[in-house]
C-alpha cells in the first residue's frame, strides 16, 4: 500500500487545547489597590497541549500573564512533593496532573490545601504538618553499638513497611482529612505513615516510643476512616492500611 | 468576606463518614429528649400522658420512622467501620461495603416502614 499524502497529521504533533483555570488568590500585601489579606477567585485562559499537566499551566500563567501568582513547585515530576493543591475539589500534585484528565471544557478550579495557613495564593504556611512529623521521631532508633557493617533485614520484614517508605511529605492526605480541617491538634495522616515506616522496621528499637506518641488523643484514634487520603496520595500509599495497622498494634500489643 | 471555597469532592467513604456522625448525633438528641420525657411519668403522671399520648400522632409516626432509619443506617455502616478496621479486606473493599450497607438498610426499610406507617394511619 502506497502512502496517502492529503493533509497527514504532522508526526508527533501534540493537539492543543483552551483550558480555564479558576485560582483561589490570597493577596496578603494588598497589591492593586486591594485590602491587604484579600481572597479571590480568577480565572486565567491559556493555550495548552494535550500532554499538558497543571503544573504546565501554571507555569504559562506566572511567566506570561500574571507574575503575581504564588505557588510552591521544584522537581516538576512527582519527587519531591511541593505542589500538592487542591485541583478541582480534590487534593492532587499539578505536576502529576494532566488537563486532559479533568475535563477541560469546564473551568478547572485550583485551590490551595485545605487547614494550613495560606500564605500566598496557593503556598500554605507546612510548619504545622512538619512539627507533627518531627513529633513521631521519624529516625532510626537503636540501642548498643553501630554495628560495623549494614543492619540485616530478610525481605519479609522489608515488605511490612514498604508501602510507607514511599512517601514524598507533601501533605496531600493530611490535607484532605475531614478530621484534620476541623481539629488541627490531630497528628494527620502523614505522620502516622512517617511513624509506620519505623514501627514495623525490624532493624527499629523505637516502636513503643513511637505508638505511645500515637496513643494520645491527637494521634491514630482521631480517625474516621473516611479515605481521603488513601484516596489522595499521589504515590499511591494505602494510608488508612498504614493508620488501621498502627491500631491493631496498639490494641493487640504487638507489633 | 472570603468567597466560598468548593467542597471537598471525597467518594463513597467521606460521605458514609457523614452519615454516620448525623446520625449518631440525631440519634443521641431524640434519645435523650425521650430519656427526659420519660421521666416525666416520676414528676406528673398527667404531663406525662399528655406527651406519650403525642406520640400517637400521624406527624410522630414519621418522626418515628426517621428514627429508626437513622439507627439503621448507623448500626450498619457501624459494622462496616468496624470491619473495615479489623480486615484488611474489609479495608481494601470499603467501597463494596458501603453498597451492602445501603442495601441492607434498604430491605430492612421495606420490611418495617409499610407495617409502621399501616399502623399509624390504618387506625389500628
Ligand atoms: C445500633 C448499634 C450501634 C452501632 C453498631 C454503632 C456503631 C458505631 C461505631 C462503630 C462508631 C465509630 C465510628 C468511627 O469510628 O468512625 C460509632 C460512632 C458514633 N455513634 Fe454509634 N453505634 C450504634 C448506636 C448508636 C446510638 C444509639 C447512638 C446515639 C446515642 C450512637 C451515636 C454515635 C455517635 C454520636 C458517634 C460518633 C460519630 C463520629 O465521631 O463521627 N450510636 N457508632
Ligand atoms: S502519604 Fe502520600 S499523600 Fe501523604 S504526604 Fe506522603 S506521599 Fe503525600
Ligand atoms: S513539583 Fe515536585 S512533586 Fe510536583
Amino acid at each position: 500500500m502506497t502512502a496517502t499524502a492529503e493533509a497527514p497529521a504532522k508526526a508527533g504533533a501534540v493537539p492543543s487545547m483552551t483550558v480555564t483555570l479558576k485560582i483561589l488568590r490570597f493577596d496578603p500585601d494588598g497589591l492593586d489597590g486591594r485590602e491587604p489579606g484579600s481572597e479571590y477567585w480568577e480565572e486565567f485562559t491559556v493555550e495548552a497541549h494535550a500532554t499538558d499537566r497543571v503544573l504546565d499551566a501554571l507555569h504559562k500563567i506566572k511567566w506570561d500573564i500574571d507574575g503575581t501568582l504564588a505557588f510552591r513547585r521544584s522537581c516538576a515530576h512527582g519527587v519531591c512533593g511541593s505542589d500538592a493543591m487542591r485541583i478541582n475539589a480534590r487534593n492532587r500534585l499539578a505536576c502529576k496532573t494532566l488537563l486532559k484528565d479533568l475535563n477541560p471544557a469546564r473551568p478547572i478550579t485550583v485551590e490551595p490545601i485545605k487547614g494550613l495557613p495560606v500564605e500566598k495564593d496557593l503556598i500554605v504556611d507546612m510548619e504545622p504538618f512538619f512539627a507533627s512529623y518531627r513529633e513521631i521521631m521519624p529516625f532510626l532508633m537503636t540501642s548498643g553499638p553501630t554495628p560495623e557493617r549494614e543492619r540485616l533485614q530478610s525481605p519479609e520484614d522489608r515488605a511490612k513497611f514498604d508501602d510507607t517508605t514511599k512517601c514524598i511529605l507533601c501533605a496531600a492526605c493530611t490535607t484532605s482529612c475531614p478530621v484534620f480541617w476541623t481539629d488541627g491538634q490531630y497528628f494527620g495522616p502523614q505522620a502516622i505513615v512517617g511513624a509506620h515506616r519505623f514501627i514495623f522496621d525490624s532493624r527499629d528499637e523505637g516502636e513503643w516510643d513511637r505508638l505511645e506518641i500515637l496513643n494520645d488523643k491527637a494521634g491514630v484514634w482521631k480517625c474516621r476512616t473516611a479515605f481521603n487520603c488513601t484516596e489522595a496520595c499521589p504515590r499511591g500509599i494505602e494510608v488508612t492500611k498504614a493508620i488501621s495497622e498502627v491500631k491493631r498494634a496498639l490494641t493487640t500489643g504487638t507489633v | 468576606m472570603s468567597p466560598a471555597t468548593t467542597l471537598y469532592r471525597g467518594h463513597e467513604g467521606m460521605w458514609m463518614w457523614v452519615v454516620h456522625r448525623t446520625t449518631g448525633i440525631a440519634i443521641f438528641f431524640f434519645l435523650l429528649v425521650h430519656v427526659l420525657d420519660t421521666a416525666l411519668v416520676r414528676v406528673s403522671p398527667e404531663a406525662y400522658n399528655e406527651v406519650i399520648g403525642s406520640y400517637k400522632t400521624p406527624l410522630y409516626a414519621i418522626i418515628e420512622a426517621g428514627l429508626v432509619a437513622a439507627i439503621a443506617l448507623h448500626a450498619f455502616n457501624g459494622l462496616r467501620v468496624i470491619a473495615v478496621d479489623r480486615s484488611t479486606w474489609a479495608l481494601r473493599h470499603q467501597r463494596q461495603l458501603v453498597w451492602a450497607v445501603w442495601i441492607g438498610f434498604a430491605i430492612l426499610m421495606l420490611g418495617f416502614l409499610p407495617r409502621h406507617l399501616m399502623h399509624a394511619f390504618g387506625g389500628a
